[in-house]
């Protein structure tokens, strides 16, 4: 719009201290992850993003490692060596988080990493684990359709969430619903869990027109017509509830939509897969109460194991209101598996421990006891919370036994002959069908 | 969902409503009984027990119901013993209605679920029909109508008898419709009595009632039905369009209060500010503290706490961006791309900032009790927020272009836009009013994010989800120019939110960058392109 008179000089000069002062900060930033390490350590990656979108949820992962870590050196660390953590922050890029881990696994030689919170970031380092043969621990529910080697999704696979939590609706004590709103995010997540959900529900005798699809941009934060267009949708005299696959931040504004537009839970309940104490944490959930989410682990589960958890977790990061969450105890899960398959071997050499695991049991922080099986995913427990007016959740519902995981959806054409068996056939996509390893299914 | 649960209770539900007419004190031991069954904790016994005290007769089972329903209702596990905490936190006896001096250690509330929770209000709508208070009347009346039972019909004829009151009147014949509708031997004509008062009522509630209508009907309550489900549809259709008008305004005026700010520094300075976004963000956290400090120590000022995040989210933002512009920004006027990297680095420095400062999750901001729950015209539903919203911005808009036009400031401002070097050189500070303009941009964008608290997330992304939206704005609207900005936020707000219906959010979003970008290419300069000497500036 208008012409500074700025001389060159003062102009050069200045970028000249600005890039200084950006390397100077570099350099020391550098100079913090590289700190060395003696030899009688057994390194520990810890790859979950610190900055950008999703530190909101990466951050307590990190805290949650470097916790479990305090706690297992406390006890005398791993086969006589202390644990020592080493954190990058992958800053929410995904290219960036296949740079890191092949910094962690070459640079600074870890032994396994606990990481990655999107499909997409996962996704991404997948071929710098198989490439350099190192193990990724994966703590957060996911779409399915994947087995590898080298991960161990210690999340909840669809049949360990999303299709417990319909089940649940449409029995008598969820209410019988006979419409179904799906609402979700554009991204491969809530589209693959749709799709599975759109086929279960079919299965069972939903017709098209009982269903509704619905998808919204990441972090959506107008949803005036949506909600009042679930509203339209649940006034057709039949029992409507919506299955939220909204990711994380959209869902204040979703929820704070939702209770300004009165829909109560006893008129069009929403169940949610991605909405825990964590995100809760921003809203006034007295509107919201009776609102539910499907999950493998709440903070208000009385257990033993879980009221130490919280309260040594509490002590540990100093703050006596930080709550826990399901992802957290994924995490614990997945640690304990692995220190116990460590233990087993007596080393930590990448091939050893990844034969060890599956088989290898640990406890959860809601009583049972967590069994990782051949196809790299574990068995949970699927508890159903209601939203209570102090943020937390009330469980209303359980299943029996423990779920195990289904790498590949049964519901789905593509995926429902193939299994994950890195015991018995060493192959992440077995068609039972055709025998044969590899490729989709027929 | 309800039905059938209330099928079975039905003989229960009648029983209750006789007694409750007549007054009659029964079952005392029974009732004692019950009472004791909230403290299994157990899903299906608290639905007995629920049925059990509703019937009694007792005077307490009024306050154990609505303390139930309130969660204030407590069991000790050990004991067996069920207590009433009352909303001033004083604990009585469920059973006596006595004080008890405090609860027991580990007592915890007697659970709910979505089911137990339509039971609950079933039957506190039957407790209440006849209540004093016309307010609970008109409560009872309207969960009746959501759960028609015909046990409820008697005290319904009793109470419309008695109503006086226009609303009550015709929440209670609402109530006695669905009620002569979901009656399997009500007669022909009553029935379509009651289809022409759910007509009248037009909502959605009625259009499920009637849609939801078993099919065995006799041939002229069903033509009845279907006339009137049409008409209820056309009408609803029509609101459909005040609606999307109303959604397109509110998202306009949210989508003007982001870019207002920016329209000064981005439009009217000419600097790309990418920390934008940020300036919002932090307004959104100083409204965060102001509301944390206002509930620790002064509860009762909740309801102002907005009134004062306003001005003091106006003056931090606005000395950060006179800071930035001071150190950063003054070195590189004229260099786009260098202010553009440069500002993007100081976006990224406040977000890590303030995660660091507040942590990475989200941070609680409550709505004040005038910007909760909504208001229906007709069949518009219009929520406080976004009114407030609206009006806010308004506001907002009206003083800043009073400023720009009537005070000194404003005249230097533009003086400077227009011709640097002729307002240099006649006196004015240039420098200086340049800070002032950044700090101006600056602190508006700081009050939008107490605007922006009310409807969005607090946490360190809050300022990015805007940013794009805002230039997209202040773009479209012109660059230098208020009145584009006003245009073009209303304008993409109408736009986005009667696509939104028919293109879904994410194409809807999409269709509207393509437009924009086509009528970028049309009229490089926005809508109100800025004319005369000043454009080559």
């Amino acid at each position: 719009m208008f012409t500074h008179s700025n001389t060159a000089a003062v102009a050069s000069f200045s970028r000249r201290k600005w890039l200084a002062a950006t390397a100077g900060l570099f350099l020391g930033l550098a100079s913090v992850g590289g700190a060395k390490a003696a030899d009688d350590t057994i390194k520990v990656g810890v790859l979950h993003s610190l900055s950008g979108t999703m530190a909101i949820s990466e951050t307590t992962l990190k805290d949650t490692v470097l916790f479990l870590i305090d706690e297992q050196n406390k006890k005398g660390g791993v086969n006589g060596k202390k644990l020592e953590a080493v954190v990058v922050d992958p800053a929410s890029n995904w290219p960036l988080f296949a740079e890191k881990a092949r910094e962690l696994i070459t640079k600074d030689k870890v032994a396994v990493v606990f990481g990655c919170w999107t499909s997409v970031s996962r996704k991404s380092v997948l071929p710098v684990f198989k490439e350099l043969n190192s193990i990724l621990f994966y703590p957060v529910q996911y779409e399915g359709e994947e087995s590898e080697r080298n991960v161990f999704y210690t999340g909840a696979a669809p049949n360990q969430q999303a299709i417990p939590a319909v089940d649940y609706l449409m029995s008598k004590d969820g209410g019988s619903v006979k419409r179904w709103v799906l609402a979700g995010t554009d991204y491969v997540y809530p589209r693959t869990t749709n799709k599975i959900l759109e086929a279960y529900l079919k299965s069972k005798g939903v017709k098209q027109e009982d269903i509704m699809i619905n998808y919204t941009p990441f972090g959506h934060s107008d949803w005036q017509t949506i909600v009042s267009d679930i509203k339209k949708f649940g006034s057709a005299g039949k029992k409507t509830a919506v299955v939220s696959t909204i990711n994380g931040d959209a869902n204040v504004p979703f929820y704070k939509e939702l209770g300004n537009q009165g829909i109560k839970a006893t008129d069009i309940p929403v169940v949610a897969f991605s909405v825990g104490e964590e995100e809760l944490a921003g809203i006034d959930t007295k509107p919201l109460v009776g609102h539910l989410a499907a999950w493998n682990y709440f903070e208000s589960i009385k257990t033993p194991a879980n009221t130490k958890f919280i309260k040594d977790w509490q002590a540990f990061t100093k703050n006596p209101k930080r709550t826990t969450n399901d992802p957290m105890e994924a995490t614990v899960i997945g640690f304990n598996m692995w220190v116990k398959a460590v233990e087993k071997v007596k080393s930590t050499d990448a091939d050893k421990v990844i034969d060890a695991l599956p088989g290898t049991e640990a406890a959860n922080l809601t009583g049972g006891t967590s069994k990782m099986l051949p196809n790299h995913h574990i068995t949970k427990p699927v508890f159903i919370g209601e939203i209570k007016g102090d943020g937390q959740f009330d469980v209303v519902w359980k299943t029996k036994d423990l779920v195990p995981g289904d790498a590949w959806s049964k519901e789905l054409e593509g995926s429902k002959d193939l299994i994950g068996d890195w015991v018995g056939k060493k192959c992440g996509n077995f068609n039972v069908k055709t025998n044969k390893c590899g490729g989709q299914a027929s | 969902m309800f039905s059938s649960i209330i099928h079975r209770s039905r003989a229960l539900l009648i029983a209750l409503v006789l007694i409750v007419v007549s007054g009659l004190p029964a079952f005392a031991s029974a009732f004692e009984d019950a009472v004791a069954q909230f403290a299994n904790d157990d899903f299906s016994d608290t639905q007995e027990a629920v049925g059990v005290v509703a019937t009694s007769g007792n005077p307490q089972a009024y306050a154990i119901i609505s303390a139930l329903q309130d969660g204030r209702l407590m069991f000790d596990a050990e004991s067996k013993k069920v207590f009433i905490k009352t909303a001033d936190d004083k604990v009585l006896d469920a059973i006596t209605g006595a004080p008890v001096a405090a609860l027991p250690a580990d007592a915890s509330n007697v659970r709910l679920n979505n089911r137990l929770r339509g039971v609950v209000s079933a039957a506190l709508g039957g407790l209440t029909l006849l209540s004093p208070d016309p307010a609970a009347r008109l409560a009872a009346a309207q969960s009746v109508f959501k759960t028609p039972d015909e046990a409820f019909l008697p005290a319904i004829e009793d109470a419309l008898k008695k109503e006086t009151g226009k609303a009550n009147r015709r929440a209670f014949a609402e109530a006695k419709a669905a009620i002569v509708l979901a009656k399997s031997d009500a007669s022909e004509a009553d029935k379509i009595d009651a289809i022409s008062v759910i007509r009248a009522r037009g909502d959605q509630d009625a259009l499920a009632m009637l849609t939801g209508l078993p099919s065995d009907q006799p041939p002229a309550v069903a033509r009845a039905a279907a006339n009137a489900i049409g008409s209820i549809n056309n009408s609803l259709a029509m609101w459909a369009v005040a609606q999307n008008a109303w959604y397109g305004l509110s998202l306009g005026s949210v989508l003007l209060l982001a870019a207002i700010g920016l329209a000064i520094t981005f439009g009217v300075m000419g600097v790309i500010n990418m920390a934008h976004g940020e300036m919002v963000m932090i307004g959104a956290y100083v409204t965060f503290v102001v509301q944390d400090l206002i509930r620790t120590n002064y509860p009762g000022l909740f309801d102002y706490s907005l009134l004062i995040a306003v001005p003091l989210a106006f003056l931090i933002a606005g000395l950060i961006g006179i800071l930035i512009e001071r150190t950063v920004i003054r070195f590189l006027y004229g260099r786009a791309l260098e202010t553009l990297l440069a500002t993007w680095g100081v976006s990224l420095v406040i977000q890590q900032a303030v995660r660091t400062l507040f942590g990475p999750t989200n941070r609680e901001v409550g709505n004040p009790s005038w910007m909760s729950g909504s208001f229906d015209i007709g069949q518009l539903t219009i929520t406080y927020n976004r009114l407030w919203i609206v009006v806010f911005t308004i506001a907002v808009f009206v003083i800043l272009q009073a400023m720009l036009r009537f005070t000194a400031l404003g005249l230097e401002m533009r003086a400077v836009t227009q011709n640097r070097r002729m307002a240099a050189s006649m006196g004015i500070p240039t420098s200086r009013v340049d800070a002032l303009t950044f700090g101006l941009g600056s602190g508006i964008a700081g009050i939008a994010g107490v605007a922006l608290s009310q409807i969005d997330n607090v946490s360190p992304n809050l300022g990015q989800s805007y940013i794009i939206d805002s230039f997209m704005v202040v773009v479209f609207g012109g660059v230098g120019n208020l009145w584009g900005t006003l245009v073009g936020a209303l304008s993409l707000g109408m736009a986005n939110k009667f696509l939104e219906p028919v293109a879904g959010a994410v194409l809807g979003k999409i269709a509207i960058l393509v437009l924009i970008i086509l009528f970028i290419q049309k009229r490089p300069r926005g809508l109100f392109a800025l004319k005369g000497r000043s454009v080559e500036a």
